[in-house]
């Protein structure tokens, strides 16, 4: 383990990408902190807000940060343009509601501005993290303790019941992914809650990821049922479970880490399609999907272009993930390096 | 050979039915199906409910709706669809159809960039080169196709060179043939590149991996040192072998690709069978839900049914059910 983690700290662009998403988890953890506004806080008056500079000069002279007012009016085409009113200043407030940094009302601070509905897109961005990058996780651990556990058995057991497990398996990796998502979403009532919706969609995720998790852990178990200790500890009268979860499935932790690390960024991805369609995680709740969302007719791209900005995100962590995930492999199996 | 085929695509039937039953079983068993919406319009009457309930058969048990439902399914008739107001099967044929040629067009160009792009980066392994086109390809493999989609669309919309999504243009069914084959062709370049730009960046990196390791075998020294010309050494040896693993992967490759279609064809507006599955989900139109799963679930096997047949083809080494 000791040399793994130099080998991985070897790694500089890995490591940068380690620190990027601990940083995006650490973000999305204090969210409520981090934030300016509630990501339902809503001023219609500046819809599609370009982002407010936050002024650290006071003609000339040095001053406690603010921001100018803005002044919407509308140009020759009737577009949307908000003038900077500089007769109006409202200071930063700092720690201020359990917030660590908001603006004096009326005035409104839109570090990468705002949708369509006035909302600023910097604390929904935050607030989405939150969903975007936990379903991740939670999506992938209870897929692969599914996939954990039945490849285990199927491949510790083997005739009838792996047959029947590997037959499930492939049944589930029959349908493509996106069309399985979509049919199992049709399933599921629409009037759910907030709460629900995530979990569902976290169910949803979980139940198309688990089965080709099973079949490579089915057959490494089929390989080391067949070791000396595997026998050893049925001699001594083991159950069956213990032996497959205490002494096959620890052997598998190399290559499923890694498979980890590079299968959350699907579980994210089919977060956002999800909810970019409508048919995940529903507004006002924001998710980096559904965030996306706004930009699906791209007529108000040129005139708002922050709106791309979650996209950015989800392939920002998409990166990451696969950057570290490669590292971590190359790190386990130095052998793999050369090709 | 045939007979081992033949037995995989049994199977895979057997469970494809069993996957549709398990979402049948879903549909009809969660709360707020779509009859239940059906019952409380009041544009539809009385009589059409019964109707309907009669047809298919919705008083008895759900296995035995389910036994007329695969019945009619095996005979062609994929039930009604409730939002369209036409056989399901109608509007099938033409969105699988759609569907097929951006598949198509997709994996074409897909193995037509990345095989050639995985060589050349071989042959430069360790040069500028080969280190662009890695970080490029790590870039491409990590971008969202939805948003690499929203992007492209964006910057075709500034050019305005290219249709913004959507099949054809207006006026197409009075377009002589030539001008409608390149409309649709035109109409296809955004979702096609969308669709192949990740595949490619992945392919691409197995290929060079391939033909390094082959390039480093006994059988490629003993090749140059009987004096071989080095294009010979390439093509003919090491290229033969770097590329037969590739073409087990052309199974699972279509299988991501329809996968990747569905949402491309929802951003690019593409009149496909993604498109299709999700105006059905958002209306609760059961029987074309069900057909699209199921048709994306053949169009899936009969692409690993190419790839096994592809594979023989390629490695005559390769033998399907013979005992060693």
């Amino acid at each position: 383990m000791h040399i793994t983690l130099e080998a991985f700290g070897r790694h500089k662009a890995a490591l940068a990408c380690f620190w990027v998403l601990v940083a995006l988890y650490a973000a999305a953890a204090f969210a409520p902190v981090l934030a300016p506004y509630h990501f339902a806080d809503e001023e219609r008056g500046y819809s599609y807000c370009p982002p407010t500079p936050v002024e650290f000069l006071d003609n000339g002279r040095l001053a406690a940060p603010f921001v100018y007012g803005r002044q919407l009016t509308f140009d020759e085409n009737h577009r949307r343009v908000y003038l900077i009113d500089k007769t109006k200043k409202y200071p930063l407030r700092f720690l201020g509601g359990g917030r660590l940094f908001t603006v004096e009302e009326p005035g409104r601070l839109y570090i990468l501005g705002a949708d369509s509905r006035g909302r600023d897109l910097f604390s929904r961005l935050l607030y989405g993290a939150r969903i975007s990058l936990s379903i991740g996780l939670l999506g992938v651990l209870i897929s692969f303790g599914l996939g954990l556990l039945i490849g285990g058995i199927a491949g510790y057991y083997g005739g009838v019941a792996d047959a029947f497990l590997m037959r499930t398996c492939e049944m589930f990796m029959l349908v493509p992914g996106f069309y399985l998502m979509l049919a199992l979403r049709s399933a599921v009532p629409d009037n759910f809650n907030s709460v629900q919706v995530y979990l569902m969609v976290v169910v949803i995720l979980s139940l198309i990821g688990w089965a080709s998790l099973a079949r490579v852990i089915r057959g490494m178990a089929l390989s080391l049922r067949e070791r000396d200790y595997v026998s050893a500890a049925k001699l001594l009268g083991l159950p069956d479970m213990v032996i497959i979860v205490r002494h096959i499935l620890p052997h598998t932790i190399a290559y499923s880490l890694v498979a980890i690390m590079l299968t959350i960024p699907g579980y994210i991805l089919g977060e956002a399609g999800l909810s970019l369609l409508g048919l995940g995680i529903q507004d006002p709740v924001p998710s980096w999907g559904n965030l996306l969302s706004e930009s699906m007719g791209i007529v108000h791209i040129p005139f708002a272009p922050w709106i791309l900005l979650p996209g950015l995100f989800i392939f920002v962590t998409v990166v990451c993930f696969n950057v570290v995930g490669d590292a971590l492999r190359d790190a386990l199996d130095p052998m793999m390096k050369e090709i | 050979m045939i007979a081992h085929l033949l037995r995989r695509l049994l199977i895979s039937l057997l469970l494809l039915a069993a996957m549709s039953f398990l979402t049948f079983w879903l549909m009809h068993a969660t709360p707020g199906n779509f009859f239940d919406s059906l019952k409380l319009n009041p544009q539809i009457s009385a009589q059409t409910i019964a109707d309907y309930e009669k047809l298919y058969h919705l008083k008895d048990p759900l296995v035995v709706q389910y036994g007329h439902w695969l019945l009619n399914v095996c005979r062609g008739e994929f039930g009604y669809s409730f939002y369209y107001n036409v056989p399901a099967g109608h509007i099938i044929a033409s969105r699988l159809w759609n569907t097929f040629i951006l598949s198509l067009t997709s994996l074409l160009l897909t193995w037509g960039l990345a095989i050639p792009l995985g060589i050349w980066a071989a042959l430069r392994h360790g040069r500028m080169a080969d280190g662009v086109l890695s970080f490029l390809s790590f870039a491409a493999f990590s971008a969202p196709p939805f948003f690499l989609a929203m992007l492209l669309l964006y910057a075709v919309s500034q050019w305005g060179i290219l249709p913004l999504g959507g099949m054809h243009s207006a006026g197409y069914d009075r377009m002589p043939f030539v001008d409608k084959l390149i409309d649709v062709a035109r109409h296809l370049v955004i979702p096609a590149v969308v669709l192949s730009l990740a595949s490619i960046a992945s392919l691409q990196r197995l290929m060079r991996g391939n033909m390094l390791a082959q390039l480093r075998q006994q059988y490629i020294l003993a090749a140059r040192a009987k004096g071989l010309p080095e294009t010979e050494v390439i093509y003919r040896h090491a290229l033969r072998n770097a590329f037969n693993p590739m073409v087990t992967l052309l199974g699972y490759e279509f299988a991501s690709l329809l996968s990747g279609a569905a949402l491309v064809e929802i951003v690019c507006s593409w009149p496909g069978l993604g498109m299709l599955m999700l105006t059905a989900v958002r209306s609760k139109d059961v029987y074309v839900v069900m057909a699209s799963m199921l048709m994306g679930g053949v169009l899936l096997l009969l692409g690993n049914l190419l790839a096994d047949f592809l594979l023989v083809w390629v490695d005559p080494r390769i033998r399907y059910g013979a005992k060693k």
